[in-house]
């Protein structure tokens, strides 16, 4: 038995060395040119919800970042066998149960940070990142490429959220990660913080901002009008 | 078909006809067509009994660590409503252990409002307990204002010790009622005069994050230090009202400010301090205990 797992990491090793430009290029590109908020807006309730503090972004980042990895690859080995039918719900089912995985892994390990981000550990099951890359990537590709997209589409949505985290726990409280940056007023020093930051509208400025920033950047992210608002004068024909 | 989908085992042999069957039937279920109902409900089945398996695995592999994370967060919240360390230090299992230390565990049976030693302390459970036929009791209707529709009959107070001698300190009760999604349990920290608040805490609830989760919120549950709870009729009367106290006008001090933008939670913590400190709850200890005016622990008991 032993022998059969050896050989099957080696082949699984083999698998990565043989496709690394592949593998490079998936986790790289939803870094930026790809990026699931910043370009495919997706997954934004959790970037407003988690983003108060950085430890519990940190937190909600890996978990997202491994159900997402996990979930693209064992959804990819098991894609030729997935009737077209039921493929939503089985893909919901092996999601769910990661994530419930997760959550209990958190429970016992790291309670304090599971319970503040209560049920948000749950709700990666409702994360359209996850479920967007098991039905974009993971039914059509192998299962060791499906799962690095998942990493990078995890490391793509962790890079905005701990930006946003860090503006926000920074400005907001003027700690990061529970540390002491700036010394506000409150404890004696000279920072006033601003409270909107702590609040979840913040984070969609942020996101707003950093949009508006990544396509100044690069143009081609832009997207096309879908109405052209008409010159007022050329609407003589009337109704 | 990749290579994996051929039997692995089979150069090896083993033998049992049993294996050979099920592999049989896995080749014949793998070349259906996917489309075809045979293959979807096996799919279907396959796919949840596979993940059955994978989380109750998990679950009860993690329970033990689980169990002793929770029992360590009581008693967190149980040193720091008593003000035993501060919030900061909470963080600290060994600090939390040594300030339980000068806690005493006992039960109280709610009815008669006096200690008993019939029930066990360390092994009496009053959420376990309200859901038993002998040890819970179905909360008449018109007095279940707190909305938890059951509660045990005993309850389980603890008895904090000052510095030294044997002088009780403070009176920290289990309270619990029904917000807006969750029941919320916590403890509310009394002084040794039975009537002030020393402060509140809970350390299971599933409020709304950010709105009624603030119930936990440090901050506020700060300002409940020094409120009274009963008015001069004797009554539990401490509640929070919408917006924020205004702390010179008379009966600021049964005033607690609302959660803004969660009602129906703040709603929920006035109703369980009304029922847990009224008649129905811990009113009949109160009362004894405020009568005997127990200075020290022997008193009290």
């Amino acid at each position: 038995m032993s022998a059969v797992s050896e050989n099957e990491i080696t082949g699984l090793i083999d698998e990565i060395k043989a496709n690394q430009d592949e593998i490079k290029q998936v986790v790289r590109e939803p870094l930026v040119d790809n990026n699931p908020i910043t370009l495919q807006v997706l997954g934004i309730c959790s970037a407003l919800a988690v983003t108060s503090q950085l430890s519990t972004t940190l937190t909600m980042c890996v978990a997202l970042t491994a159900v997402t990895a996990f979930s693209s690859a064992s959804i990819s080995l098991i894609r030729n066998h997935i009737p077209s039918s039921i493929r939503i719900i089985v893909q919901m089912t092996i999601i769910a149960s990661l994530v419930i995985v997760v959550d209990q892994i958190l429970k016992a390990f790291a309670y304090d940070i599971a319970k503040s981000l209560s049920v948000f550990v749950g709700l990666i099951i409702t994360n359209c990142i996850v479920m967007g890359r098991a039905e974009a990537y993971a039914m059509k590709n192998p299962p060791v490429m499906s799962f690095f997209d998942g990493v990078g589409n995890g490391l793509g949505y962790s890079l905005i959220l701990v930006i946003v985290a860090v503006i926000r726990e920074l400005l907001g409280s003027g700690k990061l990660l529970g540390y002491t940056i700036l010394p506000t007023v409150q404890d004696g020093g000279w920072y006033v913080p601003n409270g909107l930051l702590l609040l979840p509208p913040s984070a969609f400025f942020i996101i707003g901002l950093m949009i508006w920033c990544f396509r100044t950047w690069k143009p081609e992210q832009l997207e096309q009008a879908d109405f052209k608002i008409m010159p007022a004068h050329s609407s003589e024909g009337g109704h | 078909m990749s290579k994996k989908d051929t039997p692995m085992n089979s150069s090896q042999n083993s033998g049992s006809g049993y294996k050979q069957k099920l592999d049989a039937l896995l080749g014949k279920i793998r070349s259906l067509p996917n489309d075809s109902l045979e293959k979807t409900i096996a799919v279907a089945v396959g796919v949840s009994l596979f993940c059955a398996v994978f989380v109750s695995l998990s679950a009860v592999a993690l329970r033990p660590l689980q169990v002793a994370n929770k029992k360590l967060d009581i008693d967190k919240n149980i040193v720091t409503v008593a003000g035993l360390i501060s919030e900061s230090e909470a963080g600290e299992a060994d600090l939390v252990r040594k300030a339980l230390t000068s806690i005493e565990t006992r039960i109280v049976d709610l009815e008669t409002g006096e200690f008993t030693d019939a029930i066990d302390v360390n092994a009496f459970d009053a959420r376990k307990a309200a859901g038993d036929p002998e040890l819970g009791m179905e909360i008449p209707r018109q007095d279940d204002v707190a909305h938890i529709k059951r509660r045990a009959k005993y309850a389980k107070v603890y008895l904090v010790k000052g510095d030294g001698k044997d002088k009780l300190d403070a009176l920290i009760l289990p309270v619990s009622g029904y917000g807006l999604w969750s029941t919320m349990y916590g403890f509310l920290a009394l002084e040794a005069d039975g009537e002030t608040v020393r402060g509140i805490n809970f350390y299971d609830q599933a409020e709304t994050p950010g709105l009624g989760g603030e119930v936990v919120n440090p901050k506020w549950r700060a300002i409940w230090k020094g409120k009274k709870i009963f008015n001069k009729q004797g009554e539990p009367v401490l509640g929070l009202i919408k917006g924020n106290v205004d702390p010179s006008k008379p009966g600021s001090e049964y005033q607690v400010d609302g959660l803004a933008g969660a009602t129906l939670t703040s709603q929920g913590v006035s109703n369980l301090i009304k029922y847990w400190l009224g008649e129905s709850g811990f009113g009949p200890f109160l009362e004894k205990f405020k009568q005997s005016k127990p200075k020290t622990l022997e008193g009290a008991a």
